[in-house]
């Protein structure tokens, strides 16, 4: 990998409904963005390659097909373009297939687009979509969905360590008060602990959806896009850009057994582990590096359990640094600054490419005052596929 | 004070209606909703709030704010009869208002929900809080429930897992007319009401007096850049 590959331009939809609109016009306002930032709006011809990252417009919208729509939305042919789709990770790996087409020498300068419409349908029918993705006889046919998965692991993962529903609670207020500062996010509305979890009135104002899990322990259904140009720094088409890049040091991405009950423990997210240690070993870093971290907190409980296989808490600890306020904005490992899943909200194709929009934003010093983590040098963000059956690690550095 | 005769004629015959307890919710963001039933002399202040929402298309809220409306009005000049109206008030600004009524003592008649303040569940507090005054303090057995919008069906009929009377068409229809008619049950209720229904009673005073100042809201999620 003898290329330098940066993040030159990102691109946000605000998160939250966009159910009114087509999801090939929600993706291309996202892509505009990003063009503009990178300063090639009108040189977008420039591009070699379009990579969309997107779960399930097929079901969703009863639309296929969102690359080609996308670049005859944006008057981009003959650009060629390509779909990739891995669940709820299908951002992160357009990422990773853009960073792969660079590397490649395929291409100097990739447009990558993450986007779903979730709430052209029901919440229920919502979550019957990403079911899909589990085990066809041994899960889905049994009757379980994500939060059902999340409420078990949830459930065994408090049993094991100690940590209480008041700890998950705890990641909520975090994570809202961050999100209630992004521009971006779904969610703008900060909750307090009294309220969702000590008070008289929290076991109704926050009530459960999948025990122990509760509504404020659950990201929201969420319609969205995000988008980033990537360039090979070291070609002729570096100078097109008005922006200093930021660094894509590592990504990498490993898979586990797609039924959970075929792990060696279900608490463990090999996946993860794997892919992170892959993405430390690519950007020469280790978990003592990272200055913050974007992590795919659909159900609050994974980013305790993806921040301990990253290594950035020892296993069964994680619960007690949120506690201590280490992973609070200005904490010392600042977790979540954009709201995370849970506040920013989880357009299931767009999250990933919506992580590392964040990750370059934060890198650049640009986000809004309140959630600017201070002088950061690494960021890191997980994008979770399945339950953790195929999952992606990006780290960005600031050189 | 006297009232014209053929005023008298026009009004309907009225159902004693048991007051409803104030009660208080902590909202997640903190903020403390108080809901309590709404006096005559305040429906100007109901209407105020109301009728920005008239021209709102989006999730039928034209729909539901032109027939609350009415509702209202209903109530304050003796037009429908056995109408009770609740109001979710936070630091005495209205978040939202739920009207209703009852037929018979034993059958009650969900009219509309409409929920100004946005993404705190304030409606389904307030939906809440009217089948409870239904049940708990009118004492209806059973109350009549339809939905105009996507948003109401997936929060009462699903949520609430109604009963679905629509194949009983004619013997069984809604007063709002045109769409299914669902039922909560007391069964239904019972199963449902500690997981949907909560507020702690007594309000305290300071609190209390704060919410029995109504005032309209200043800002609607739901018309961007709107000034009253």
């Amino acid at each position: 990998m003898s290329a330098r590959i940066g993040i030159v331009g990102v691109g946000h939809t605000r998160f939250g409904n966009s159910s009114e609109y087509d999801l090939a016009d929600v993706m291309a306002y996202a892509a505009t963005d990003a063009l503009i930032d990178a300063g090639i709006l009108e040189k977008r011809r420039e591009v070699d390659q379009v990579i969309v990252g997107n779960m399930a417009s097929g079901l969703f919208c009863n639309q296929t097909s969102v690359a080609s729509s996308l670049v005859s939305r944006m008057d981009m042919e003959p650009v060629p373009a390509e779909l990739v789709e891995n669940g709820p990770a299908s951002g992160a790996s357009a990422v990773k297939v853009g960073y792969m087409a660079i590397a490649s020498g395929m291409a100097d300068v990739a447009l990558v687009v993450g986007g779903e419409i979730m709430r052209k349908v029901s919440g229920w029918r919502a979550t019957d979509v990403v079911a899909t993705m589990l085990h066809t006889e041994a899960e889905y046919a049994m009757g379980l969905t994500l939060p059902s998965f999340g409420g078990m692991f949830a459930r065994l993962y408090m049993e094991r360590y100690g940590c209480t529903e008041r700890d998950l609670a705890l990641i909520a207020v975090k994570d809202h008060a961050n999100g209630a500062l992004n521009k971006y996010a779904h969610v703008q509305t900060p909750c307090t602990i009294e309220a969702i979890a000590d008070s008289a009135t929290a076991h109704v104002v926050n009530n459960y959806v999948a025990e122990p899990l509760r509504i404020y322990s659950t990201c929201p259904v969420t319609d969205g896009a995000a988008a980033l140009v990537l360039a090979n720094m070291d070609s002729p088409k570096a100078k097109l850009f008005k922006q200093k890049p930021v660094r894509i040091a590592g990504v990498a991405s490993a898979t586990d057994t797609h039924c959970v009950h075929n792990r060696r423990d279900p608490l463990y997210l090999d996946a993860v582990r794997i892919a992170g240690e892959k993405a430390y070993a690519m950007a020469g870093v280790g978990p003592k590096d990272i200055s913050f971290a974007e992590l795919h907190d659909a159900f609050v409980i994974l980013e305790l359990a993806i921040s301990e296989e990253l290594g950035l808490f020892e296993r069964g600890k994680a619960y007690l640094a949120v506690r201590e306020g280490a992973t609070a904005i200005n904490g010392r490992l600042p977790i979540n600054p954009s709201g995370g899943l849970k506040a920013k909200g989880h357009p299931v194709g767009a999250t990933g490419v919506s992580q590392i929009v964040e990750l370059a934003r934060q890198l650049r010093g640009e986000v809004e005052p309140g959630r600017q983590v201070k002088d950061p040098k690494y960021g890191m963000a997980v994008n979770f596929g399945g339950f953790g059956n195929n999952v992606v690690a990006t780290i960005c550095a600031k050189d | 004070m006297a009232i014209d005769p053929i005023e008298a004629k026009l009004r309907p015959p009225a159902l004693p209606i048991t007051p409803y307890p104030a009660k208080m919710i902590t909202l997640a963001n903190g903020e403390i909703m108080v809901v309590r039933e709404a006096k005559r002399e305040e429906v100007g202040v109901l209407l105020g709030t109301v009728y920005p929402l008239i021209g709102v298309p989006a999730d039928y809220y034209d729909i539901v704010a032109a027939r609350m409306y009415e509702e209202l009005l209903g109530w304050y000049r003796y037009r429908t009869a056995n109408e009770f109206v609740l109001v979710g008030a936070i630091d005495g600004v209205i978040a939202g208002i739920v009207t209703s009524r009852s037929v018979s003592p034993k059958l009650g008649m969900s009219l509309h929900t409409l929920t100004i303040k946005r993404g705190l569940r304030v409606g389904a507090q307030l939906f809440a809080a009217k089948m409870e005054d239904h049940i708990e303090f009118q004492g209806a057995d059973e109350v009549w429930i339809v939905a105009e919008s996507p948003n109401g069906w997936r929060r009462w009929m699903i949520e609430y897992e109604l009963e679905d009377r629509s194949h009983l068409y004619p013997d069984v229809r809604h007063e709002l007319g045109g769409v299914p008619t669902f039922a909560l049950t007391r069964k239904l209720w019972d199963a449902v009401k500690a997981s949907k229904c909560t507020g702690v009673r007594p309000v305290p005073p300071a609190i209390l007096a704060t919410a029995s100042k109504l005032k309209m809201p200043n800002e609607y999620p739901q018309i961007p850049g709107f000034k009253r």
